[in-house]
């Protein structure tokens, strides 16, 4: 590869410096860290649930806004995520914080198994390869005694053996550091140089693959990595819940919410998924006593964002008002030419 | 030997049910290259329809299918005319994503109107008569199923291969600007493929109705025995579709032999290995035709 930072060179790439994003995200952190002192164990339950769906979403993001394909069989690392954690915590008797990791790496190391069946498929015919993944584990899951079967898994006697205040403080510190993780990991990969290749790919596979880009191995390495914070995301969202299913854990609602959120806050961005995740638990506090009502008119809001506005809220923000918090995109500065925007 | 050769009918029997029902995802694979996410629950949807149809005249499941077919053909048209040719941008995903918005809203709304409970369409003693041969039993319903399965797979192979529309359908597939230039109405063309691939849904899921238990959330399965079938089957043929769908019955016959919980995942293995043996990328883009 073409060493760019030779000043000799014809062309340059850098991308945006940004101090606002990172600022704001260390602000909101220190805020969101000393959080349990001002609120009780309700608000914290909420907080870990839209904070692991946030992980969900920027993982979902990474593959789809910035690698080009879709996945619909996340459910697939929720579940194995979520059941590596309480199956891990039941017969090990390993405190369950110390579980989320593992379910995380038990997740990625499924997810780099099947990419190499899973990368045969292209574009949308991948997308339903994953959900047939995601289907494997749940019937495996559903015919296994040992892994409680269809009536689920109870993790409420091995929390009961975490001290009071630490159960729920305890797991929404664990959410948050895997949330601000995930955000800094996605931002840096982003902007690395493994980044610009990464978009090449979703941009065009054949001009990638013709400047040296190895595309197998960058999505391989993509496609693992959101599948192990997927699985994080998972194993703290059942951690929260204490309790599990096989159909619950492995709908393909829950790739439904992803999408629909990454779509409705915006696809290709890191500000995106968060505004959609806001919208999504809004919609559903409003709409609670609507039985499933909320998630028809989620749906029904990211087909109109899809046809008439792809960009979504955040790219509207943008268009609007110009600005980033966290630029991701590249600019190449040919040498010679000032300013070429 | 017989439980062998059982397994091989039953194999085919079932398969009758899902050569049909991929044959409606094939075709808007292979006309509108839309991958439907949504093919399971306007499956689903249709065996409602044929519920309150059937329900409300008190005329036989089986002959409503007439009244179902220009239903879901107009619908398809509709859908395709109102939100998929607005979403046909060049990127395959959007039509993918809208498909699966609509799936989950479907399968919502069904579970809003028709509660989660499971229903059943009733047929009458047809649903449960066999034909004995020796220890094998055939029953007389997916014996039906099959054949009319087969029907309609010559029906569309002949539309296909000796009509006018056929002809623009495939001319439209391999260069849907140049069929644009000749003063072809590739949009209309695309409206009429969504038709007749709903038509087929139409079909087969009052069959579904009738052979089996169905509720609200039954879709996303149906999918995705739909979507093994056509990629077993090869993406290259419509008879491709039909033996994929076999082979996918067959698959399930034997996990169902295994234990009542394993056919499904039987048919799931059977399209991984396959997905590893197959030795180059399936699906290049010069092999999408119908």
């Amino acid at each position: 590869m073409p060493d760019t930072s030779r000043s000799d060179h014809l062309s340059s790439w850098n991308i945006q410096k940004s101090v606002t994003g990172p600022t704001i995200l260390i602000i909101a952190t220190i805020f969101l860290v000393i959080l349990p002192v001002f609120t009780g164990a309700g608000t914290l339950r909420l907080m870990i649930e839209i904070m692991s769906l946030v992980i969900m979403a920027q993982a979902w993001n990474l593959l789809a806004g910035y690698t080009g394909f879709v996945s619909i069989g996340q459910q697939a690392f929720i579940g194995i995520g979520a059941y590596s954690l309480f199956i891990i915590s039941i017969e090990t008797g390993l405190h369950p914080f110390l579980a989320v990791p593992l379910g995380g790496l038990t997740a990625a190391a499924i997810g780099a198994l099947a990419a190499p069946a899973l990368f045969r498929l292209r574009g949308p015919y991948f997308a339903i390869g994953t959900w047939v993944l995601a289907e494997i584990f749940s019937i495996l899951i559903l015919n296994s005694q040992r892994m409680g079967s269809g009536i689920g898994l109870n993790l409420a006697r091995i929390i009961k053996t975490i001290p009071r205040n630490l159960r729920t403080n305890g797991t929404y510190w664990i959410a948050l550091g895997f949330t601000t993780l995930t955000i800094f990991l996605v931002y840096f990969l982003l902007r690395s140089r493994f980044g610009l290749a990464i978009r090449t790919v979703r941009d065009n596979e054949a001009s990638a693959e013709s400047v040296g880009v190895n595309i197998w191995k960058i999505k391989f390495i993509v496609f693992v990595i959101a599948a192990g914070l997927t699985g994080c995301a998972g194993a703290i969202s059942y951690l929260n819940t204490m309790f599990i299913n096989p159909f619950a854990t492995f709908s393909v609602e829950w790739s439904a919410l992803l999408i629909f959120v990454v779509i409705i806050g915006g696809i290709g961005t890191i500000e995106g998924p968060i505004i959609g995740v806001l919208v999504y638990f809004f919609l559903r506090e409003w709409l609670a006593d609507f039985g499933t009502w909320y998630i028809i008119t989620l749906g029904v809001i990211a087909i109109i964002t899809m046809l008439f506005a792809p960009e979504g809220l955040w790219g509207l923000f943008i268009k609007r008002f110009n600005i980033s918090l966290f630029p991701v995109g590249a600019k190449v500065t040919m040498k010679n030419i000032n300013n070429s925007n | 030997m017989t439980v062998w050769i059982d397994t091989l009918i039953q194999g085919i029997l079932l398969g009758g049910f899902f050569a049909l029902s991929g044959l409606g995802l094939s075709l808007s694979f292979g006309i509108m290259r839309i991958v439907n996410i949504a093919h399971g629950d306007f499956l689903v949807t249709a065996a409602y329809l044929c519920l309150v149809v059937s329900g409300l005249s008190g005329i036989n499941p089986l002959i409503t299918i007439v009244i179902i077919i220009p239903i879901t053909f107009l619908s398809g048209y509709a859908l395709q005319k109102i939100i998929l040719n607005r979403a046909n941008d060049g990127s395959d995903l959007t039509p993918l994503l809208i498909t699966f918005g609509i799936s989950i809203i479907l399968h919502n709304v069904l579970q809003e109107l028709f509660s989660a409970d499971s229903k059943s369409l009733d047929a009458g003693s047809f649903e449960t008569v066999s034909l004995t041969i020796g220890n094998i039993h055939i029953g007389w319903l997916p014996l039906t199923i099959l054949i009319v399965a087969f029907i309609v797979y010559i029906g569309i192979y002949r539309i296909m291969a000796t009509t006018r529309f056929g002809r623009i359908v495939r001319a439209t597939v391999d260069d849907q600007e140049i069929t644009g230039l000749m003063g072809i109405d590739t949009n209309k063309i695309y409206c009429l493929g969504m038709g007749l691939s709903m038509s087929i849904v139409g079909i087969a899921g009052s069959l579904y109705g009738i052979k089996s238990s169905f509720f609200p959330m039954a879709g996303g399965n149906q999918l995705l025995f739909a979507f093994e079938t056509v990629i077993i089957g090869g993406m290259g043929s419509i008879w491709g579709t039909m033996f994929g769908g076999m082979a996918l019955g067959i698959a399930q016959i034997i996990g169902y032999r295994i234990g009542a919980g394993w056919g499904a995942f039987a048919g799931h293995l059977v399209f991984f290995i396959f997905l590893f043996l197959k030795p180059s990328g399936l699906l290049s883009k010069g092999d999408q035709h119908a």
